[in-house]
């Protein structure tokens, strides 16, 4: 290849790029739905499968199927919940969160967006949100992390919480990757150093997750390592609900085209079931 | 816990007991010692290095980004930066650093990831992941043990906002990072093959990578 066809196609693939990003960067916030109302989207309670309170510092798991929802509801507005996903049908693909941030040009998972597998698949879309804080960056405590933030390593958290949750589906260690923790305002600073935004958490704060593939789901309920003040996780509750299917126009399978393409992905894995 | 902190600067690649230059594209493996110093250099600038770290003798213990950013509290990898694994222990130190920002959220492309990023007609693309599950499975290793990574050399600014994206590398020819290893360390490398995004300038190049024993510096 001569020096100018390279130049050409470097040129090409660079263009091609910036048209992609001012679509995931302009495009997609525009297209985004409001937060969900603190009172809005209610339970339809016959539906209701399964309901379950969490405590503080503690975990839990569940199966859902596609089209099941998880309701994480904060009645206590505790300030981090972190969940981790699989592939109930092939353990080894999981929720990745460098390709959920990457995929969709943001840390910020609010309402309309999706959670990615590392296989290019959906996961799960966050349907309903009363808060749009929540963190894939950071992750969730460690011995460590309470050591230092609270003198004191026997608290619980969320590294172990997920390990054992991870056990009782008969996974270990390696099954292991980073976290989302919902209710978690993190942010990144100018400097690149981490912030927590104050009073954006609320008691009766909830996130409903759609199961897009049938999952198995762990979730810690241990405070956001940047969280501020004393460490007392309160209990949250969870709800597993069958939710209405998602029609055609569904924002979080249509607000961008990446999540188009990532059900493109997704969708053929149930087709005819 | 040591924390060796050692001038690199002036180390002779002449001396270094593993000099070894990764095509651009391709994967690397190989066990570094505690202590040993490992260099990465960007030889022809704006490259990725997509990299993860396993203990030698255990490799259920690995590279937590997580962990990692946790624990210094800032959302970019450069000098003073200890890399964690997801045991809390720190695998490596970053002591030198010509470029002064790595990214560790972005994590590695893959033939899934890329459809979903760039379009379906790029599946059939080689890949990071491609590289890291070809040169973990001499190991062992399976799919499974690959998690999201350290990309060296590759810039990725998250706003306050949480915008994010892989923006122009800012890595000049000659670049390089230098860690010293607090355990041993299998590293794994991925030469980012990418060529829909800037991480290396839509034109993949060959990297360098060097191993000195810790007395050399
Ligand atoms: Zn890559």
């Amino acid at each position: 290849m001569t020096t100018t066809d390279k130049a050409a196609r470097i040129e090409a693939l660079r263009q091609r790029y910036l048209e992609l990003k001012a679509a995931g960067d302009d495009l997609a916030p525009k297209a985004l739905p409001p937060l969900t109302a603190r009172d809005g989207a209610p339970l339809t309670s016959n539906l209701v499968r399964q309901r379950e309170e969490i405590p503080g510092g503690w975990y839990w798991t569940a199966r859902l199927a596609r089209g099941e929802r998880l309701r994480l509801v904060n009645t206590q507005a505790t300030p981090g919940v972190a969940v981790f996903l699989w592939n109930a049908a092939d353990t080894s693909e999981r929720y990745n969160s460098a390709d959920t941030m990457k995929l969709q040009w943001t840390a910020a998972l609010p309402r309309g967006r999706v959670l990615f597998s590392d296989m290019g698949r959906v996961l799960a879309s966050v349907v309903e949100d009363t808060v749009g804080a929540h963190d894939s960056v950071v992750g969730g405590s460690t011995p460590a992390s309470n050591l230092r933030r609270y003198g004191d390593a026997a608290l619980r958290n969320t590294q172990e919480n997920m390990r054992l949750a991870a056990s009782k589906f008969g996974l270990g260690k390696r099954d292991l990757a980073p976290v989302i923790s919902f209710f978690s305002p993190v942010y990144v600073k100018e400097d690149g150093s981490f912030g927590w935004r104050d009073d954006v958490l609320a008691a009766g704060d909830f996130v409903e997750l759609r199961a897009e593939m049938d999952l198995l789901v762990a979730i810690s309920n241990c405070p956001h390592p940047f969280s501020p003040g004393a460490y007392a996780p309160q209990a949250i509750e969870a709800v597993i609900w069958q939710g209405p299917s998602p029609a055609g126009d569904d924002i979080c399978r249509t607000a961008t085209a990446e999540a188009v393409r990532g059900f493109e992905n997704t969708d053929p894995l149930f087709a005819g079931r | 816990m040591t924390f060796i902190c050692t001038p690199t600067e002036n180390l002779d690649p002449a001396k270094a007991v593993h000099d070894f230059t990764i095509a651009a594209t391709r994967p690397w493996s190989h066990v570094i010692k505690r202590g040993q110093i490992f260099r990465i250099v960007d030889v022809e600038g704006c490259q990725a290095v997509d990299t993860l770290f396993y203990r030698a003798g255990d490799f259920s213990e690995r590279y937590s980004a997580q962990d990692t950013l946790l624990a210094q509290g800032s959302a970019y990898v450069t000098t003073g930066t200890r890399l964690l694994s997801n045991e809390g222990n720190v695998m490596l130190t970053v002591v030198a650093d010509s470029c002064g920002r790595h990214d560790t959220s972005a994590g590695a492309c893959s033939c899934e990831a890329n459809t979903v990023r760039f379009g379906h007609h790029t599946r059939y693309m080689h890949a990071c992941r491609e590289n890291f599950v070809v040169e973990v499975t001499k190991w062992g290793m399976t799919k499974r043990d690959v998690v999201p990574n350290i990309n060296f050399f590759m810039n990725v600014p998250i706003d306050p906002d949480g915008r994010l994206a892989i923006v122009d590398g800012i890595s000049a020819p000659g670049a390089h990072v230098d860690m010293v290893a607090e355990m041993d360390v299998l590293a794994v490398i991925s030469n980012c093959p990418q060529v829909n995004n800037p991480c290396n300038g839509f034109d993949p190049t060959p990297v360098r990578v060097l191993i000195w024993d810790g007395e050399a510096a």
